[in-house]
């Protein structure tokens, strides 16, 4: 039978014993979209707090952007969690009959107080003033979209934008714990799992945290990269210094807390080191040692450390920033495949390892994987579209 | 049944879905061990299943593997089981070969020679029906839970088929039904204990290497054959009160 | 209150009314009876029909059979091992049952294995042993000693 032909493919490629139902690996590549996409969603939220909340003066100009791109991953967030379901239409027993013991179960509250709570209100709040303002300017059916954008509000007077900027600022100090706790939250569902020691650590939400933080400041570095150069503007250097001295900080946190999960791992070496060191020199070396760690760590924290000391000229400064944001991605990415994809390659009976192969073809996984990364950056073109960040009216107060 | 309902009323809906939001943080900061397991063993008199497995009388037939395929109408394919067998076989250098072709059902082949063999011998493996289950812990909808009777089930009609407890098993013991795209294991075959019949594979056993009964009477089978033979259970550090108890089991198995 | 929060409020507590809503309507029958899963569950799983109907239901029409083997060393195994499920032979008998004839059969449980215990199971080696017969042919499968 076709449907089973992979996994008699697997079956002949068994390396040592395997449990016979650990042969099929249930949670492909969707469910490492599913905290890759969280992940992005997360960092671009911190990297917009970093300007509010920090007051960093540098970054504004990327404070919109930073907020739209979060929103517009938000937006997909769950879509590759769910499309991976066996049944995805039983979705909604998560809302309504969560079982209050499973991680998984909190998700869909965790994503909804983000999403409606955080992300939503706070754009909200920054894009009252100018809404009302081109829900006037507008006609027809974009004047009506503003204005229902906009609750039929249509108050201007300072004393509401004060009201706007501070209930604004209070939503972002919310937002920074929240931002951790949709994150962290991810890393927790795989943290949690005793079973299976290479999840099983305390690190692992912390590690998705920061791994989260600099994979959502990378991508707002290239989409800002990217917008500028569509509409023909100067990106603003100071934005882009700034922001790639933030990757650097935090990559070398990332790194660092992801090396001591590791050394600890080896030091203690418990009884699931041996088939764990196995499974990272061999079936994991390329993904682990030279995407996740070369690519996506030492390249960019090399080239990175080095323009802290020296700067070269704007231009290649850009397209250095340019590469590094895209190793970056690239490096996080096949952080959550080793995670996803590497904690399930090897047996919970430490005999042995099973394969899994990306299915380019035939797998549903592969095209709903490229499709909910797809989607954002459209749905992110819409949202530029309705709310352009540069025609704001930017006397606003922060 | 001995067993208590939970206040099941509708009208309290609005009571129940106040846990909803805020609930389990602060459920979880008064009382923090109670919620953190999905099951709770009933107290009082009813059934408390648990199964015992005697290494030393399995010869490997793999009729309990057949018998539980058939049935439980389990796909025939060699990816999934609620019921195999494995073959330890541990050479004098020391070496740990294990297999399991076809889960038992394609028979045993020694891999080494006689001469060679420390030690070998036959591990029956199905849901262990833990007490602190880590599979019904972290079900998302409550569609993996454990009855009553201390028997792990799944409830196939509303499973999402997200397999989070696939990968919180830590045995081994659940697989993916792709017909349905919901998740399938071992019932310790529920249907036929309520009809007065032994499940499949113990029927099928045809030495009595496998034992099951209730827990709380001291003198059912289950609970003589512990009482009386030195038995351990599988990865007892992971601290799932598993209720499969094996005797003479080498510590090579996991 | 300003009049933008007041009417923020208002569709949050829209929403939250919405989700209470459906959780009410949506929340299956008999959830919660027993624990937090569908009670109705539990009657759905035992109502299976069991396929094994294990050997004193056989032994009411076979009972020679079903004496004869009481007395052999095959007394503990049960029919079904041998004969496949007989859920559907024990309502219509001319549902013919499995009759297993070839000696790879009987190898399942009496072939050389040094992980068989030898204490428990007597163990042959087939070519030699039977000599190119069948084993039913020296061997009563209902009672191969008496
Ligand atoms: C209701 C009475 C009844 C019960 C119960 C019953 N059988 Fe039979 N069985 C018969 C009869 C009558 C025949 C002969 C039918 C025929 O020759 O076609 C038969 C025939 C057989 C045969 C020979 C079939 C053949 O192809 O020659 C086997 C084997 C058998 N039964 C096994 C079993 C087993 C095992 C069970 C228990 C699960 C069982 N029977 C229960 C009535 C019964
Ligand atoms: C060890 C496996 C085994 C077991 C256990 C077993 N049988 Fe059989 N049975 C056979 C085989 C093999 C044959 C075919 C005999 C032959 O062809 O001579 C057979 C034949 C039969 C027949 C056909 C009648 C005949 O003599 O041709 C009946 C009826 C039957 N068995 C009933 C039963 C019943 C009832 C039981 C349980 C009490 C049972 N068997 C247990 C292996 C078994
Ligand atoms: C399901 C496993 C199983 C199958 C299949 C099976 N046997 Fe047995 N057999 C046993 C067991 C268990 C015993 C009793 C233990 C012992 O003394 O060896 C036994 C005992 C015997 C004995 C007596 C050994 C002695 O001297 O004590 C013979 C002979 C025998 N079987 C022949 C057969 C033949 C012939 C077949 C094929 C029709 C067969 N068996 C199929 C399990 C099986
Ligand atoms: C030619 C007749 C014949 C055939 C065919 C035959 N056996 Fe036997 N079997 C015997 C005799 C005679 C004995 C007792 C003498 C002995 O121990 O070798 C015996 C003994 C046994 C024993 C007990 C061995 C022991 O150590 O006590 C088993 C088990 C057995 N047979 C199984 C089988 C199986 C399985 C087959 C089919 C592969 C088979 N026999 C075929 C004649 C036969």
């Amino acid at each position: 039978m076709n449907k089973y032909e992979t996994l008699y493919e697997a079956l002949a490629n068994l390396d040592g014993y395997i449990y016979p139902n650990e042969i099929a690996l249930n949670w492909d590549l969707l469910i490492v979209m599913y905290p890759y996409v969280t992940g992005l969603v997360a960092g671009a939220f911190i990297l917009a707090s970093l300007n509010r909340v920090f007051d960093i003066k540098a970054l504004r100009p990327t404070y919109e952007i930073s907020l739209l791109t979060a929103l517009s991953f938000m937006l997909v967030a769950t879509m590759p969690l769910i499309t991976h379901l066996g049944q995805p239409w039983r979705f909604y027993e998560m809302l309504v009959t969560p079982h209050l013991t499973s991680a998984m179960a909190i998700f869909g509250f965790v994503y909804l107080w983000y999403l409606m709570v955080v992300l939503l209100l706070e754009i909200w709040f920054d894009y009252r003033y100018d809404m009302v303002i081109w829900s006037q300017q507008k006609k027809g059916f974009v004047k009506f979209v503003y204005k229902a954008l906009t609750l039929w509000v249509s108050e201007t007077s300072p004393e509401s934008r004060k009201t706007d900027e501070k209930i604004g600022y209070f939503i972002t100090v919310v937002g920074i714990p929240s931002a951790f706790l949709l994150h962290g939250y991810v890393g927790f569902i795989f943290g949690s799992i005793k079973a299976n020691p290479w999840w099983s650590t305390v690190m692992m939400p912390v590690i998705f945290i920061f791994s989260a933080m600099v994979s959502g400041i990378a991508l707002v570095m290239f989409i800002y990269m990217g917008v500028s150069y569509l509409r023909k503007q100067k990106p603003d250097m100071m934005a882009l210094d700034t922001i790639a001295k933030y990757l650097f900080y935090i990559l070398i946190i990332d790194f660092t807390l992801e090396s001591l999960d590791q050394i600890h791992r080896i030091y203690e070496a418990d009884e699931s080191f041996d088939i764990l060191k196995i499974l990272v020199r061999g079936k994991l070396f390329f993904t682990f040692f030279i995407m996740q760690i070369g690519v996506g760590v030492l390249i960019p924290l090399t080239t990175l450390g080095f323009l802290q000391f020296k700067k070269p000229r704007e231009r290649i400064r850009k397209i250095i920033y340019l590469i590094i944001s895209i190793c970056v991605l690239v490096g996080i990415f096949y952080m959550r495949w080793n995670v996803v994809i590497g904690g399930q390659l090897f047996s919970k009976s430490f005999y042995g390892f099973t394969s899994y192969k990306v299915d380019l073809i035939g797998g549903a996984d592969v095209w709903l994987s490229v499709l909910w990364f797809i989607v954002p950056f459209f749905i992110l073109a819409f949202l530029l579209w309705l709310l352009p960040p540069w025609k704001k009216n930017h006397e606003a107060m922060h | 049944m001995a067993i208590k309902k939970e206040n099941s009323s509708r009208r309290d809906f609005i009571k129940n879905s106040s846990m909803f939001a805020g609930g389990i943080v602060l459920v979880s900061l008064l009382n923090p061990l109670k919620m953190v397991y999905a099951t709770k063993k009933p107290k009082g008199k009813g059934k408390w299943y648990g199964i015992g497995i005697d290494i030393e009388k399995c010869i490997g037939c793999a009729s309990c593997a057949r018998a539980c395929k058939v049935e439980n109408d389990v796909p025939n394919e060699p990816f999934f089981f609620r019921n195999w067998v494995e073959q330890y076989t541990i050479t004098n250098d020391d070496e740990i070969k294990v297999s399991s072709p076809n889960g038992g059902i394609d028979g045993f082949k020694q891999p080494v020679p006689d001469d060679e063999i420390y030690k070998t011998f036959f591990v029956p493996k199905m849901c262990n029906h833990c007490a602190k289950s880590p599979c019904t812990q972290v079900c998302p909808v409550g569609a993996s839970f454990e009855s009553p009777e201390g028997i792990a089930l799944v409830d196939k009609s509303y499973c999402i088929g997200c397999g989070y407890c696939v990968q919180s098993c830590p045995y081994g013991c659940r697989y993916i039904d792709m017909e349905n795209g919901v998740v399938d294991k071992c019932t310790l075959c529920y249907h036929r204990l309520q009809k007065g019949l032994d499940p499949a594979c113990m029927m099928a056993c045809p030495t009595g290497a496998r034992i099951y009964g209730d827990l709380n009477d001291k003198e059912s089978a289950v609970s003589v054959f512990i009482k009386e033979n030195n038995c351990a259970v599988l990865k007892p550090q992971l601290n799932t009160e598993s209720k499969l108890f094996y005797n003479d089991l080498s510590q090579e198995v996991h | 209150m300003p009049l933008q929060v007041k009417r923020l409020l208002i569709v949050f507590v829209l929403f939250i009314g919405i989700m209470l809503g459906l959780k009410y309507f949506l929340t299956p029958e008999s959830w919660r009876e027993y624990g937090a899963y569908r009670g109705n569950a539990l009657t759905e799983i035992s109502d299976k029909e069991a396929k094994y109907v294990q050997t004193e239901t056989c032994a009411m029409c076979h009972d020679s059979i079903a004496e004869l083997k009481t007395q052999g060393a095959h007394k503990s195994i049960q029919c079904e091992i041998c004969h496949g499920p007989g859920y559907k032979h024990i309502d219509d008998e001319n549902i013919d049952m499995n009759i297993p004839d070839d000696n790879q059969f009987c190898m399942r449980c009496h072939s050389k294995n040094a992980a068989s215990p030898q204490s428990i199971i007597k163990q042959i080696d087939a070519v030699e042993h039977s000599e190119g017969e069948e084993c039913i042919n020296c061997h009563n499968p209902h009672q191969p000693w008496l």
